[in-house]
């Protein structure tokens, strides 16, 4: 059964990918786009715990660094999902989160997690933009997040709970 | 009992401390991954992994795109007469100024292949286009302005191409797969072009900014600094050595606004770009005449073939 539960995960993280890529920026807003694949690992985070969700945050950072139009260093968002996972699954570990949680959950871990993205940009010169802009950014980044919790989370969180049974059997 | 009251922990105990060494693991593999990226540069062992994810989701984010793009259509159908009105006066008025223009095309033709034949550069102009749409964009969070292109190795396309579209130039070709193209956009913090004032064949370098969208510019440093451009002066390629990465005299913006730092006794000048990188689509890559290609290719003289 973990081997389904890793399907559905990684077919998870891979749609999120090319919605993210591929649809939102029709969409986008001062050129930010929603960041699925982080809301699935906060998804994941949030109904199986930090372990999962670290892991997951691991294959879908490395999946936003290599798919086609990433150009920056790779293992950068790897680096910022791991930790959004870790964070995300420690908030809430006993009891079912509600709505206003989830919510505090995703806006905190998108804050944290383009946070974490553009300050290893910072630190590896990464020729750019200055502080001011970069703090616009990552509002615009957390309030997309924000509203597209929910839509995507209790879908995400739907899919995750569901394969929980088969975990424990 | 015990067992089955342990199996019931068992989750949540796992939920309660996650393995520390297993985040110190992939901690360290993210970073491990980023210096390895890092140093390694051009050549780094992750280039070839970048290529097979490409290949493995070039594919997916093209047919995504082609699903998708009936829908991205649907907000022209409700535009109302006013502004398809507004929309005809426009191009009317665009439409004497350009038959104005194309009036006195035939002499600066004429005297262009004269030019031509003294200075041996009709080669410059034997290029072929290989059209493409744009089907993925990087966001502005990843603070990089890349697209990637339906178009790869298999429609001729190569690294260090130039990507143009019928408003100006856009970028050049970063790296390819076989059905797709990663393209670097000018307006890229990392972007450097060069470019030349049309007005007074003063050679700079215009650097990318890294804004998408109506902040897209670019800043134009001049090599000599005692001719500044003027306001609404344009500004070309300057193009570079066989036509790699950029080939000469592509139209990428015009001047909006001259700044002179006494300090750095230095000029600089903000260029708005033709290109409106917001809304790319439809894009053509700059090939060498008579390549081969799994498309038609629109060749130098408007043919395509």
């Amino acid at each position: 059964m973990t081997f389904v539960r890793g399907a559905v995960a990684a077919l998870a993280v891979l749609v999120a990918l090319v919605l993210q890529v591929s649809v939102f920026p029709h969409f986008a807003w001062e050129g930010v786009v929603p960041n699925l694949c982080l809301l699935v690992v906060v998804g994941a985070a949030l109904t199986r715990g930090a372990q999962f969700a670290a892991v997951l945050g691991f294959l879908a950072g490395v999946a936003l660094d290599l798919a086609p139009p990433a150009d920056h260093v790779a293992g950068r968002w790897a680096l910022a999902l791991v930790i959004v996972g870790y964070v995300a699954g420690r908030v809430r570990q006993d009891l079912r989160p509600g709505a206003g949680a989830i919510v505090a959950t995703v806006a905190a871990s998108s804050f944290v997690g383009t946070s974490i993205y553009a300050i290893s940009g910072l630190l590896l010169d990464d020729p750019g933009l200055g502080v001011p802009q970069l703090l616009k950014i990552i509002l615009v980044a957390v309030a997309w997040d924000v509203l597209l919790t929910p839509f995507v989370l209790p879908l995400v969180m739907r899919a995750f709970t569901r394969l929980e049974p088969a975990r424990v059997a | 009992m015990a067992l089955l009251d342990k199996r019931f922990r068992g989750p949540l105990d796992d939920r309660r401390r996650p393995s520390r060494a297993l985040l110190v693991a992939l901690v360290l593999a993210s970073l491990t991954l980023i210096t390895l990226d890092y140093r390694g540069g051009d050549d780094s062992p992750v280039e070839p992994v970048r290529r097979a994810v490409g290949e493995a989701l070039g594919p997916i984010e093209n047919g995504t795109a082609d699903a998708v793009r009936p829908f991205t259509a649907v907000p022209d159908w409700f535009r109302s007469r006013n502004d398809l009105r507004d929309d005809v006066a426009r191009l009317q008025a665009e439409n004497s100024r350009l038959r104005s223009q194309a009036a006195t095309a035939d002499y600066d033709r004429n005297r262009l292949q004269e030019y031509d034949g003294l200075t041996a550069a009709a080669k410059d102009l034997g290029y072929a286009l290989v059209p493409a749409r744009v089907v993925a964009l990087g966001s502005a969070q990843s603070f990089s302005d890349t697209v990637t292109i339906d178009a790869g190795s298999a429609a001729g396309i190569h690294p260090d191409m130039t990507v143009l579209n019928n408003d100006g130039l856009v970028g050049r070709v970063l790296r390819v797969t076989r059905t797709t193209a990663t393209v670097l956009l000018i307006i890229d913090s990392d972007s450097v072009v060069g470019g030349r004032v049309g007005q007074s064949m003063e050679v700079g370098f215009l650097h990318g900014r890294g804004e998408l969208g109506d902040g897209g510019s670019l800043d134009l440093q001049l090599v000599d600094e005692a001719q500044p451009p003027a306001r609404h002066d344009t500004v070309v390629t300057w193009g570079s050595r066989d036509g790699a990465p950029y080939v000469s005299g592509i139209p990428v913006g015009t001047v909006t606004s001259v700044y002179s730092s006494v300090r750095e006794t230095t000029q600089r000048a903000v260029i708005d770009p033709f290109v409106d990188f917001g809304s790319l689509d439809l894009v053509g890559v700059v090939v060498p005449s008579g390549t081969r290609s799994d498309r038609a290719v629109v060749e130098a003289d408007g043919s395509m073939r």
